[in-house]
């Protein structure tokens, strides 16, 4: 067993010039994704690289899981839209905050153990769906576009996809960015940039309060987006936690990770930040290029703030084409394409299910909608399937007794159905009810059985219930045979 | 003199051939031991934890794949390693750097057979081992 000092020492300085050279990479590919994000969001590009920023930093120190990366998302930014359009800023900023005291009470309470009620159709769906909204918030950008942006949002793909057969020693979205930014500059194009699209801080964030009304009408306002923040950071966090658990062979600690996410966000909304989690693909890229440790972490968000302030100047030239193309490799590399190759060997439900979430988020705008709606529904269909009952009849004509042989789950959702395979017309001497494979998981159940005998026992005929499992029988006994009981 | 062999899995069909090709190699020599070398590429993590849940379970199931090869190496009676490395850019790379690292008398790998435009899409692993893997190197079709 490692001491904490002695563990804190090897998730810092274990991989020292891994970590520092792949933040170094990761910051330069935040850059571009925060810009972007803000974009979704409606708000300022400053919102979402303070938010990447001061995120990253934050979770160096205090997140469960060495090597992964927080910072502003698209999957946030898609969940802010409204909340910014009609209440503005500082609203935002509210729910951030209070989104960051929802995860730290998730953390506290332990509750990552929960998120295996999160179906696995559910999270691929909520992948496709995210990847699918980060596509379609891009094509804004092309309406009543010359062919020129188009070009360069070509060039940008192109870049990003090819340069990668030659070499990767430098991320090839950066290569991209620089290339058509310089291109742009050059050639003078008059092509939108992303000085257009808001300021941009040359400044460190400073810690404010925001500028709302303290009461519940603002609470009422910000609350239902701070839950929907708050279980989409976490379900995405824990989701890419699984991921650098599973690069870098190693386990990490869930309920840190969602506390750590937590004290993230209330930092990030009281220095101007938009909400934020763990990012997929940042994280891929972190561990691919030689970072497991904290380190990478606080370099990518140190680095990241540098750049910006140094480089300001430079920045706001982007061309929104080049952000776009990042857009469009991000929503590539976000969707699970092996789901739309393995869809017909999934069972037909998950198939749905899956189906089900995508439409949902498409149509609503809402992951947290469409995760719930997931839930709801797979939860439907393991009711359903569960509540298929087999009833199997032997009759025995010498002792004129009928006998059923129940097999399956006897709940709420089967227990009518199991009710309607009898025969109370029968006519015989005695019934038997076997329920040697089955078994009784509710009040419905117990009382299913008691309608039997009673049903019987008004036709004169003899009834016997057989085969009990212990719980079922505990269950008869605590609530069942009331009826008998006083009766008889 | 094929020794001590590594043999590159990817759970395919073409991995089944793979190693039985390595098997009779192995079998030309006394003493021969075979190390089987399983990459987890960067996005692969992504697509196996999506699909089987959690970190814990990929796990699981990919040790379930490597077993088999595993037994049917065991059977035949050579001695036999597992290597598994995990968060790696790419696949030919590692698989590249392991073999250059180590002293291997050969490496035995299957052929994906992709078509043109695969190849172009995905890349070819084959191809860039054959490349610059410093050991002779079976590719098994």
């Amino acid at each position: 067993m490692l001491t904490t000092v002695e563990k804190l020492k090897s998730e810092w300085f274990g991989n020292v010039k891994g970590d520092v050279l792949s933040g170094i990479v990761v910051a330069l590919a935040l850059i571009p994704e925060a810009i972007a994000f803000s974009i979704i969001a409606g708000v300022d590009p400053m919102v979402g690289l303070y938010a990447s920023f001061s995120i990253a930093v934050v979770i160096a120190f205090l997140g469960g899981r060495p090597g992964m990366i927080s910072g502003a998302t698209g999957a946030m930014a898609l969940l802010m839209i409204t909340l910014v359009a009609d209440h503005g800023l500082e609203y935002l900023l509210a729910a951030t905050i209070l989104t960051g005291i929802l995860q730290i009470l998730f953390g506290i309470f332990k509750l990552a153990k929960f998120m295996k009620f999160v179906p696995r159709s559910v999270m691929i769906g909520f992948v496709n769906a995210l990847a699918i909204l980060i596509f379609t918030s891009q094509l804004q950008h092309f309406v009543n576009e010359t062919w020129v942006m188009y070009a360069l949002v070509a060039l940008t793909l192109g870049i990003i996809y090819i340069l990668p057969r030659f070499t990767r020693a430098v991320p090839s979205t950066l290569v991209a960015i620089v290339v058509v930014t310089g291109l742009a500059i050059m050639m003078n194009f008059g092509v939108r940039t992303v000085g257009d699209m808001g300021t941009l801080p040359s400044t460190l964030p400073v810690f404010l309060l925001p500028n709302i009304p303290l009461n519940f009408e603002t609470l009422a306002i910000i609350f239902p987006y701070s839950f929907a923040l708050a279980m989409v950071g976490i379900l995405e966090s824990l989701l890419t936690q699984n991921i650098v658990d599973d690069m870098t062979d190693t386990e990490s600690d869930k309920n840190k990770e969602s506390r750590g996410q937590g004290i993230a966000n209330v930092t990030t909304g009281f220095f101007g930040g938009m909400a934020g989690c763990a990012m997929i693909g940042q994280s891929v890229i972190n561990v691919k290029s030689g970072g497991t440790g904290r380190l990478s972490s606080l370099t990518a968000g140190v680095v990241l703030m540098s750049m910006i302030i140094l480089l300001n100047n430079i920045v706001v030239q982007i061309p929104m084409a080049a952000l776009a193309g990042v857009m469009i490799m991000v929503a590539i590399g976000t969707f699970d394409w092996s789901s739309l190759m393995n869809i017909h060997k999934l069972p037909r439900t998950d198939a749905i299910v899956m189906v089900v979430v995508v439409a949902t988020v498409v149509y609503t705008h809402d992951l947290a909608i469409g995760v719930f709606a997931g839930i709801i529904l797979s939860a439907l269909f393991f009711a359903w399937k569960l509540s298929k009952v087999k009833v199997e009849e032997h009759f025995n004509m010498k002792a004129q007794t009928l006998t059923y042989e129940v097999h399956g789950q006897l709940f709420f959702a089967s227990v009518q159905d199991f009710v309607e395979d009898l025969d109370f017309d029968a006519d015989v001497k005695k019934v038997v009810i076997d329920l040697s494979n089955a078994h009784l998981w509710d009040d419905s159940a117990a009382g299913a059985i008691d309608k039997i005998e009673h049903k019987y026992e008004q036709r004169g005929v003899e009834v016997k219930i057989t085969g009990l499992d212990k719980g079922s029988a505990e269950l008869m006994d605590k609530i069942g045979g009331l009826s008998k009981a006083s009766g008889h | 003199m094929f020794k001590n062999l590594l043999l590159a899995i990817d759970g395919s069909d073409h991995s089944n051939r793979a190693t039985e090709k390595a098997i009779e190699l192995a079998k030309l020599q006394k003493d021969a031991s075979i190390e089987m070398l399983y990459v987890v590429a960067g996005n692969k993590s992504k697509t196996d934890v999506l699909h089987y849940g959690d970190s814990d379970n990929a796990s699981r199931k990919r040790k379930q794949l490597l077993t088999k090869y595993e037994t049917i190496i065991k059977e035949a009676g050579i001695p036999v390693e597992v290597t598994v490395l995990h968060g790696k850019d790419g696949i030919a790379e590692p698989i590249i750097e392991h073999a250059n690292n180590g002293s291997y008398d050969a490496l035995i790998l299957g052929s994906r057979g992709l078509s043109t435009v695969q190849t172009m899409v995905l890349g070819s692993v084959s191809h860039k081992v054959m490349k610059y893997v410093k050991a002779p190197v079976l590719m098994v079709k």
